[in-house]
């Protein structure tokens, strides 16, 4: 332990530098929670169904993961290492919980939606995996950027698939009917002599879509990026 | 390393600040959080008679749909048919007294004669009434519930409104979400030469156009829970329905 706080005073202040920026940029790529580290695969599954739902769900998982690293990282030093996942635990409890007394607060309806899946944010892997794999031995900021780069890369994949199951599922983005049969529609497919055959798929709809969607995924970053394949 | 007192102390603190800020934050924030639920609740209550609105209720606005409740006339009845007044709502547990403010999940774990039901009675533009009441029974994974408007005659359905704790997107979740389900409602009687006959969900498509509407595809236990909550949560409100009618 004395050795990294040797280092630590080398480097201060709020840097902005590659090293910085690759803490961002990473998990939306070579290091993606969900289609690399296949973690938070619960949370994927259950929210996605509309877009809207999964972007709140984003937003709340990306401050928890945020400040639950910055406040670990702001105690690592201090935080008994018997006890450290106990710790880790009240922290994101405390954190998930002003979520949702916050979002009961500024959108009930959205919060009556998601509410299970907000207090689940506490078992979600990611949290806890960054909290252990990164704030528990590096700097407060760079800590608070992990947090966000790795919210960021959870909530890309989760719009991707939310918007893959609302499209094809319910024939609307984010609550506006954009294709499908009936006059409800901004383009009303009964109309369109070609293609009124269509129909809303409802298995995209229901959970196991999303394992298909997301394993699909998986599969096209994999071919888009070979090295990636002797991971996992 | 830490020794045992350190670990202690530094759990208690962090615990106790943690408690006092949850605490604090949920102090200030708990009459957002009642006056929302109300306004929730009371929009679902007015889904049911959605098409005599003056605009939809997703469309009407907080204050708007306070407005259009104040004139909402509220009753509270037991399953005999009884009136029950604003203390006895009050002694039930509900510190408002009002029919609105009645939890039908904590009532529907009381006993049959203890349970208090709300009633309302709502006043469309044109003069013309609408009897409001909630049902509530079980999906397939947790329960379900409704209000169900009716038309002067206390037979033919206005419209309803129903939804759930945990049904499955797309399967059971339809009898919240799917427009083609519950529309069906619209129009049903309940009373068939004089007796309570409800209205049953048929799996396969409804074969009697007066009282049944088709089921979901992939939800029949949700749809069955819909079918067996009418029919038992109507009864509680048959007598009712009796005095009202003279």
């Amino acid at each position: 332990m004395a050795e990294t706080k040797v280092l630590e005073k080398k480097e201060s202040g709020l840097s902005f530098g590659k090293a910085e920026r690759k803490l961002l940029t990473d998990p939306l790529d070579s290091n993606n929670p969900i289609t690399v580290q296949v973690l938070g695969i619960c949370s994927a599954l259950a929210v996605t169904t509309l877009v809207s739902k999964a972007f709140v769900m984003a937003i709340a998982v990306m401050f928890v993961l945020a400040f639950s690293n910055l406040i670990t990282s702001f105690l690592r030093n201090s935080i008994p290492k018997q006890v450290r996942m106990i710790v880790q635990l009240v922290i994101i409890a405390a954190l998930v919980t002003v979520v949702e007394l916050t979002l009961k607060a500024a959108s009930y309806p959205i919060f009556k939606e998601l509410s299970v899946f907000i207090g689940l944010i506490i078992t979600n892997c990611i949290i806890m995996g960054r909290l252990e794999a990164y704030a528990m031995s590096n700097r407060p900021w760079r800590a608070f950027l992990d947090g966000i780069g790795n919210g960021l890369g959870y909530g890309i994949i989760l719009i991707i698939v939310a918007v893959v199951r609302e499209f094809f599922g319910k024939g609307a983005l984010g609550g506006y009917k954009l294709f499908g049969p009936g006059v409800d529609f901004l383009i009303d497919t009964s109309s369109i002599s070609w293609l009124s055959w269509y129909a809303p798929n409802n298995l995209f709809v229901l959970f196991p879509s999303a394992m298909f969607v997301i394993g699909i995924l998986i599969w096209i970053h994999r071919a888009w990026r070979p090295n990636l394949v002797d991971i996992s | 390393m830490h020794s045992t007192n350190q670990i202690i102390k530094f759990v208690l603190i962090m615990t106790a600040l943690v408690a006092v800020v949850l605490a604090g934050m949920n102090t200030v924030l708990k009459p957002i959080h009642q006056k929302n639920e109300a306004v929730y609740n009371k929009r679902a209550i007015l889904t049911a008679v959605n098409d005599y609105l003056p605009s939809p209720v997703t469309e009407l606005s907080d204050e708007q749909v306070d407005e259009i409740f104040s004139k909402i006339s509220q009753t509270v009845i037991k399953s005999d048919g009884t009136l029950v007044d604003e203390a006895g709502v009050m002694a039930a547990g509900y510190k408002e007294g009002t029919a609105s403010s009645i939890d039908m999940g904590k009532e529907r774990k009381k006993a049959e004669s203890e349970q208090i039901f709300p009633a309302y009675q709502f006043t469309g533009e044109n003069g013309k009434k609408f009897y409001i009441v909630t049902v509530r029974g079980k999906g397939l994974w947790d329960e379900i519930w409704g209000n169900i408007a009716f038309e002067e005659d206390i037979n033919t359905i206005a419209g309803v409104a129903f939804d759930h704790k945990g049904e499955t997107p797309g399967l059971g979740a339809e009898i919240k979400d799917n427009k083609d389900f519950y529309t069906q409602f619209k129009g049903k009687k309940i009373y068939e030469d004089g007796k309570l006959r409800s209205v049953f969900v048929r799996k396969g498509g409804a074969k009697d156009p007066v009282y049944e509407v088709d089921g979901i595809s992939g939800a029949t236990i949700t749809a069955d829970g819909v079918t067996e909550m009418l029919g038992r949560g109507l009864q509680y409100y048959e007598p009712y329905f009796k005095t009202l009618k003279g």
